[in-house]
């Protein structure tokens, strides 16, 4: 069954790595935003955007924390672009067990950029980023629907061939009777 | 709870191999502020005057400005104290960077440095894990190639570190520390750093710095911020680019992009001998534009600053290296054409100069040879290109071999040293401290006052908001005063209005001797404030229409640290920190007779009229006519203790009502 499609608003923090002049204001203000109460304490180790610095090789990147992961990769590839050798590791967004960044200081516990739900202007490391390293963009898509359908069906054709359509049926229905 | 400051410093004795966090009186806070303010508390209380620069009693001081840490845009700079080599008063030399608020996230202030190591040390800051490593590998290495190693070796990409270069470690009267892309390098700390044979601390923290009142605070800082945005917006996409970028706005020379005529048609060649007006023209500014597009990677900041102040310069083959605005400095000395002398620059950081000093010194030297002073031998192996005899001075300064040895202690001990008449072209320093080669026509009263009385030796860390220069006609002064909201007092926009280029209303007697006492104190002091909480002086004090000023600062502090002040008692903690400065340096001998500048700064000089700017200046400052505080000033303060220590050593004199007198200046300000 080829999907309907659906509009869903897509919100990403482009990075400009040329641009980026190292000042690390994202970090500061993320943190500040992040804290409870808000603004009542600021440690960029708490911040949900990091930026890589290595001044000495001019790599400056802000990455900003994606999912976590309990895996670590099998291999960390470097990549050479313009003469200068990056890890691959500087453009992962990700909470990993080989890192410490996008994790609390305290417990561990991984960080997620959230674009600073609820505030008006946007996510508050762009409207800090003076030097226009990092731009917000919303941007509304057309989403196929067919991928999730899919995975449904084939899940519930699985449950159908081991239990029969009628025991799924009445599983079904008793559970949605439950709130 | 404490707020915006941590509370702790760490206490290393190198002698004894002891450190020690403790925690500090937050009464200091309410009297000093923190940053230099403590700093000078500390020293008065812990180093008696009899303390050579290079005794193991001399304290060697890193602070964090009391902000650092904090959301406050452009607030990173450390501030480090100790004795001066060259002068033997209080060195206080700040740098930006990204070392203070790593400091403050590892929960701590202050480092304080007594004793001296038997071997080459670093010290290692990590949150509350503090040691004292063997540094013996890295003995001549390079300041900032110091720090890469040290990050490699503790595997800590993001430690901080402060560092110096071979220059520190050879004890040069001027070398610098170096912390990362900035240098904390007037006064020779990185010497007094390299005789404690400390080589870097490096500083890693993931601690919290809290703020009292944070919605309070956050709009101001955000308010900052969005000023500066704007302020951004309204550059040409060249200024954006610049060299000096935002540093350029309303800073007292305008500076440009790629107009630098400023500098090398103002500032004087050699050793300091000749201006070249006219010097700047479109060739030169293309070739300058065409050097710095092949060379410069990019325009960098200091921590939580908008603010593009640094170069990021990478050579063929080599190292990069940052460089800001003051890159001039040795193409004048050198007198290089079609150069901007970034060869120089990158052995220069390395070794961890001072670049103020370093190229006068050159200068220098290359005087004492034309004049035969230096002979041939003196002098052998020296190459014939401009640049490169530089360097070979650099080297020879850096590693203190031959002639460096000498040159390394500064121009005026140099010259005492080397004698057969070399104290003639020793002529550009105040206080044993070279200065930047200005040397300007007509006097002016209020920059009299600076380089006379300032005790920072820098002119860039005294004057400030009110314009160096008037502008040419009414009209333009009308304009410049109408958003002028950084005056504390609305008679300073009078005082400009009214101040003619020439003719009447014009230097060296206009503005008046009242009025440049008030401008020069009220310059003075935003410095004073900024070195306490570690605000860039470049988005306040140094800039004429900066975004943090008199009026907001008061607040900026007291929503961040919970400690309520007004305007009035800002001012009097200022004065405070200021008068126990001054009462240090003269505890250590320093009076009237050292506050002069160079002989030919002005070609017009008016003697008459200059002992009057001092003899009132010095009222107005409530000190005696020898630049002491007297003992009202000093008990009005709170300072009781130094009036009484003062009296004890006969430096005062005990009698009532010592030509006290409170002006109508002092008076209004409170």
């Amino acid at each position: 069954m080829n999907g309907d499609k659906k509009r869903k608003t897509i919100k990403t923090i482009k990075v400009d790595v040329d641009k980026c002049n190292g000042c690390q204001a994202c970090e500061a203000v993320c943190s500040a935003f992040h804290a409870t109460p808000k603004y009542s304490s600021i440690n960029p180790a708490r911040s949900r955007i990091r930026v890589i610095r290595e001044p000495l090789k001019d790599i400056y990147i802000p990455v900003y924390a994606g999912d976590y992961t309990k895996a670590e990769c099998t291999g960390r590839e470097t990549y050479t672009i313009n003469g200068k050798e990056y890890s691959e590791c500087s453009f992962c967004r990700v909470a990993c067990p080989t890192r410490d960044i996008f994790k609390e200081p305290d417990s561990g516990l991984p960080l997620k950029c959230d674009m600073c739900e609820g505030e008006e202007g946007g996510p508050l490391c762009v409207q800090w980023c003076v030097a226009l390293a990092l731009t917000y963009e919303e941007r509304e898509e057309e989403v196929e629907e067919e991928v999730d359908r899919e995975e449904l069906e084939i899940g519930l054709e699985s449950l159908v061939n081991e239990y029969g359509l009628e025991k799924i049926m009445d599983s079904v229905a008793r559970m949605s009777m439950k709130d | 709870m404490r707020y915006a400051e941590t509370g702790y410093n760490l206490e290393i004795d190198l002698s004894r191999g002891s450190i020690e966090r403790a925690e500090t009186d937050p009464g200091l806070t309410k009297l000093h502020l923190g940053g230099l303010g403590t700093n000078t508390k500390i020293m008065w209380d812990r180093v008696p005057p009899e303390v050579e620069p290079f005794s193991p009693d001399n304290l060697l001081i890193f602070s964090a400005g009391l902000l650092c840490g904090t959301c406050a845009p452009g607030c990173n700079r450390t501030i480090v104290t100790t004795i001066s080599p060259q002068t033997s008063l209080m060195a206080f030399s700040m740098a930006g960077g990204f070392w203070a608020k790593e400091l403050k996230y590892a929960g701590l202030d202050k480092v304080i440095i007594r004793g001296k190591s038997p071997d080459l040390v670093y010290l290692w800051i990590n949150n509350d894990k503090v040691e004292i490593r063997d540094a013996s590998h890295f003995h001549g290495k390079g300041a900032l190639e110091t720090a890469a190693l040290i990050q490699e070796e503790l595997k800590e990409p993001r430690a901080e570190v402060a560092s110096i270069g071979l220059a520190g470690e050879n004890r040069v009267y001027f070398a610098s520390i170096e912390l990362g892309k900035s240098s904390a390098s007037r006064g020779g700390c990185g010497a007094i750093m390299g005789d404690k044979k400390i080589k870097a601390i490096a500083v890693r923290g993931t601690k919290d710095v809290n703020i009292a009142r944070p919605v309070e605070f956050f709009e101001l800082c955000n308010g900052v911020m969005k000023k500066l945005r704007d302020d951004t917006d309204k550059l040409t996409p060249e200024a954006q680019r610049g060299f000096v970028d935002l540093y350029s706005w309303g800073s007292p020379a305008t500076l440009k992009e790629d107009d630098d005529s400023f500098h090398y048609d103002n500032f004087s060649w050699g050793n300091a001998r000749y201006r070249r007006k006219g010097y700047w023209n479109e060739e030169v500014e293309r070739k300058q534009v065409e050097i710095k597009k092949e060379l410069r990677e990019r325009q960098v900041s200091c921590y939580n600053c908008p603010v593009r102040c640094t170069g990021a310069i990478s050579l063929p083959g080599e190292q990069r290296f940052f460089l800001k605005c003051s890159g001039y400095t040795y193409v004048i000395a050198a007198e290089l054409e079609g150069s901007l002398g970034y060869r120089i620059w990158n052995v220069h950081n390395e070794y961890g100069m001072d670049g103020y000093s370093t190229p006068q010194v050159c200068a220098f030297a290359l005087e004492l040879y034309e004049n035969g002073i230096f002979t041939d031998d003196d002098m052998a192996g020296m190459p014939s290109d401009k640049e490169d005899r530089f360097i070979w001075l650099v080297h020879k300064i850096a590693r203190r071999e031959g002639i460096g040895d000498v040159l390394a202690d500064g121009i005026y001990w140099a010259a005492r040293q080397i004698g057969k008449g070399a104290e003639i072209y020793a002529q550009n320093t105040i206080k044993k401290n070279e200065q930047l080669p200005l040397k300007l026509g007509m006097l002016n009263p209020a920059y009299f006052l600076m380089y006379c009385t300032g005790e920072k030796l820098t002119i860039t860390q005294m004057e400030g908001q009110f314009p160096q220069t008037p502008l040419p006609t009414r009209e333009e002064r009308e304009a410049h005063v109408k958003d002028w909201v950084q005056v504390p007092d609305e008679k300073f926009k009078q005082y400009f209005l009214d101040w003619n280029p020439r003719g009447e209303n014009s230097n060296p007697y206009y503005p008046d001797i009242e009025a440049t006492c008030e401008i020069v104190d009220w310059q003075e002091k935003m410095h004073y404030i900024d070195d306490c909480t570690g605000m860039c002086a470049g988005l306040s004090s140094f800039v004429m229409k900066p975004p943090y000023h008199i009026h907001n600062i008061p607040t900026l502090i007291s929503s961040a640290t919970g400690m309520d002040m007004d305007k009035a008692e800002l001012w009097e903690i200022i004065t405070r920190n200021r008068t126990l400065l001054r009462a240090f340096n003269i505890r250590r001998g320093m009076r009237r007779k050292d506050e002069k500048p160079p002989k030919d700064h002005w070609k017009k000089r008016f003697p008459e009229l200059e002992e009057k700017l001092l003899d009132e200046y010095y009222k107005f400052k409530g000190w005696d006519n020898d630049g002491i505080p007297i003992k009202e000033t000093l008990n009005k303060l709170g300072l009781d203790y130094v009036s009484e220590d003062l009296l004890q050593r006969g430096i005062l004199a005990d009698k009532e009502d010592t030509s006290s007198r409170e002006t109508a200046g002092e008076k209004e300000k409170k």
